[in-house]
């Protein structure tokens, strides 16, 4: 441990060469250049914001049942009018939007740390080993996400954990493979044998000198694929094996109101609507991040 | 060349060896007894243990799942838990109309993407380019299950247009079978369609400033020629990559798209199956969609070889 701090300013040295100091600031010009990127990042942020402030920006309580407003429409009381059980389709939206976004987070961090570790123990350690992380990383791959939700919720049981759990491992793969890519890149450089010859265990070695090159692909990577995960959400949430039921998800929102759909559209297109914007936005912010930061990208994502 | 085949063969079939191990894995995470869950809760020990034999639910995990994988060659999948009918009857049955609805929407999807993507990187920098951009990208933002419903809402509840739901085979009547497919054909090409199209217009754009695109148009070749024939024929590995990736996503889709306007397929079978607990079922299903979706990554990369002279070695 005591020789991180040492190894820590000659990474940076190696990472980004000829980087001014202030490099974040940078990207972010770059981002702030395109008219539709400020679009979906000030999107995203109403969008963090009411689900970080549910309680105070929601009307009503989302899971309070009114049997004598029943499938009302628009309204100045309801603006989005209720569902079957009188609930206020505006305050579940509201509310929804908080795990849309902890599903939409916590999939792509569990993927990235998972496919991380693989991808750098298969480039690193190579031969058999390799083979066949690649052959079970292909596997994964051949199995639909949605399927994948599907049969593993199915196992475990719905619920939120379960549902962010199998996301989380259907969604690994890309990670696996850009990381096992970037491994098989530098494991040869004379910096990481000069590494192993000052006695640097050989993960340390991988660590230190490997990942900190990777951050920005696995950033991008990871932005790129909330709106996917929050898409296969919704799905499996409107399957019925997703979010358990009284809490508020688009997704089942959707399913509710399909059997109005003649009498009460409103119920069931609204979710849907917050479900196209937050996807549209986190997508178009993904392809913007990977342009500025990682264009070499573009061909190998979903 | 033909080493090549060989190889990826060989790989394919390791990938399906995989799948069918994770498959099995998973099936058997499942709490609760099949054999109880069938049965009910008023079923006798002696029942459920006459059940657990009659599944082979008794023998070792690694028997029953040499067992399934011996049933996979020789066809004999089982009975369904909860129909009761054998699987491989059950999968003749559905699917056939899974086929239909995925090859046409796949068919779709290239018809349409490719061209679309090819017309954005000509006209690059246009309205024309923007408009593409933006539809490919909301196609894939947009859940299909909400698209379809609001289709149904407006195309066949308000302006009756098209059937509700149900389906027809081709063979009893072709034209209610047309009408029944068209919805849930578009639903299913969304998004192997607005792939396919942001690929084509990137790769497009990386050949057309390329020496060879020059000599192209300076030799006097006819536009079309150039963007075809020299263009597209040198972006096609991404885009042929994303066969795979695009068959994968109409077999996902299926589950939403035959769930929505009640078609009797593969999809509507799994999910019925997935709440039914029904593991027999759904473990031959995923296998099944997998093997499709290797069987087209296979055929992919047989296809680069073909398609791009230098790859083969």
């Amino acid at each position: 441990m005591s020789k991180i701090p040492n190894v820590g300013p000659v990474t940076r040295a190696i990472t980004r060469p000829n980087s001014k100091p202030k490099a974040s600031q940078s990207v972010l010009r770059a981002l702030l250049r395109r008219k539709v990127v400020v679009v979906a990042i000030v999107v995203l942020a109403i969008i963090v914001v009411t689900a970080a402030f549910a309680p105070l920006l929601a009307p009503y309580d989302p899971n309070e049942q009114d049997p004598a407003a029943s499938l009302q429409g628009a309204s100045a009381a309801h603006w989005l009018g209720t569902d079957l059980l009188g609930r206020d389709v505006l305050s579940r939206i509201i509310f929804g939007a908080r795990i849309s976004l902890l599903v939409g987070a916590a999939v792509v961090v569990l993927a990235g740390l998972l496919g991380v570790t693989i991808g750098i123990i298969s480039g690193y350690v190579g031969g058999v080993v390799d083979a066949a992380f690649m052959r079970a990383i292909d596997a994964l791959m051949a199995i639909p996400v949605v399927i994948f939700g599907l049969a593993l919720g199915a196992a475990l049981g719905g619920g939120i954990g379960n549902v962010i759990l199998a996301l989380g491992i259907g969604t690994l793969p890309v990670f696996a493979r850009v990381m096992r890519g970037q491994v098989l890149g530098v494991r040869e450089m004379d910096y990481i044998k000069a590494g192993t010859v000052l006695g640097i265990g050989p993960f340390r070695n991988m660590l230190v000198h490997v990942l900190p090159n990777c951050i920005s692909p696995i950033i991008v990577l990871m932005t790129m694929n909330i709106g996917a995960a929050i898409l296969t959400e919704s799905g499996l949430s409107f399957l019925g094996l997703g979010v358990a039921p009284p809490m508020a998800s688009w997704g089942s929102m959707v399913s509710d109101g399909y059997r109005f759909i003649t009498m009460q559209p409103l119920i069931s297109f609204a979710p849907g609507i917050a479900i196209v914007v937050t996807v549209l936005a986190f997508n178009i912010l993904g392809d913007a991040l990977r342009d500025v930061l990682d264009p070499r990208l573009k061909g190998v994502l979903r | 060349m033909p080493s090549v085949i060989v190889s990826r063969l060989f790989q394919a079939l390791v990938v399906l060896v995989f799948v069918s191990i994770l498959v099995f894995v998973m099936m058997r995470v499942v709490p609760g007894d099949p054999a109880s869950i069938a049965l009910g809760e008023n079923a006798t020990p002696e029942a459920v243990a006459a059940m657990r034999e009659e599944l082979g639910l008794d023998q070792p995990l690694w028997v029953q799942y040499l067992t399934w994988i011996g049933g996979v060659f020789t066809g004999d999948l089982g009975r369904s838990i909860a129909s009761q009918q054998p699987v491989d009857q059950l999968i003749a049955q559905k699917l056939p109309i899974t086929m239909q609805l995925g090859v046409t929407a796949f068919v779709l999807a290239v018809l349409v993407g490719v061209p679309a993507g090819v017309i954005a990187a000509v006209r690059r920098g246009t309205w024309l380019d923007s408009l593409l951009t933006v539809l490919a990208n909301v196609g894939m933002a947009v859940p299909i299950f909400w698209l379809g419903i609001l289709g149904i809402y407006v195309f066949s509840v308000n302006l009756g247009w098209l059937p509700v739901q149900g389906y027809t085979p081709p063979t009893v009547n072709l034209w209610e079978n047309i009408r029944q497919i068209t919805m849930p054909v578009i639903l299913l090409s969304l998004v192997p369609l607005s792939q396919l199209a942001r690929q084509t217009r990137s790769s497009m754009l990386e050949v057309v400033g390329l020496d060879f695109m020059r000599t192209a148009r300076a030799k006097g070749l006819p536009r079309w020629r150039v963007t075809i024939l020299h263009g597209l024929r040198n972006s096609l590995i991404p885009i042929v990559t994303l066969f795979g990736v695009g068959i994968a996503s109409a077999a996902g889709g299926s589950v939403f798209v035959e769930q929505i306007f009640n078609i009797p397929g593969l999809g509507l079978l799994l999910v019925d199956s997935i709440f039914a607990k029904d593991y027999v079922v759904v473990q031959s299903v995923v296998l099944l969609l997998a093997a499709i979706v290797v069987a087209v990554t296979f055929l992919v990369d047989i296809t680069y070889t073909w398609i791009d002279p230098r790859i083969r070695t």
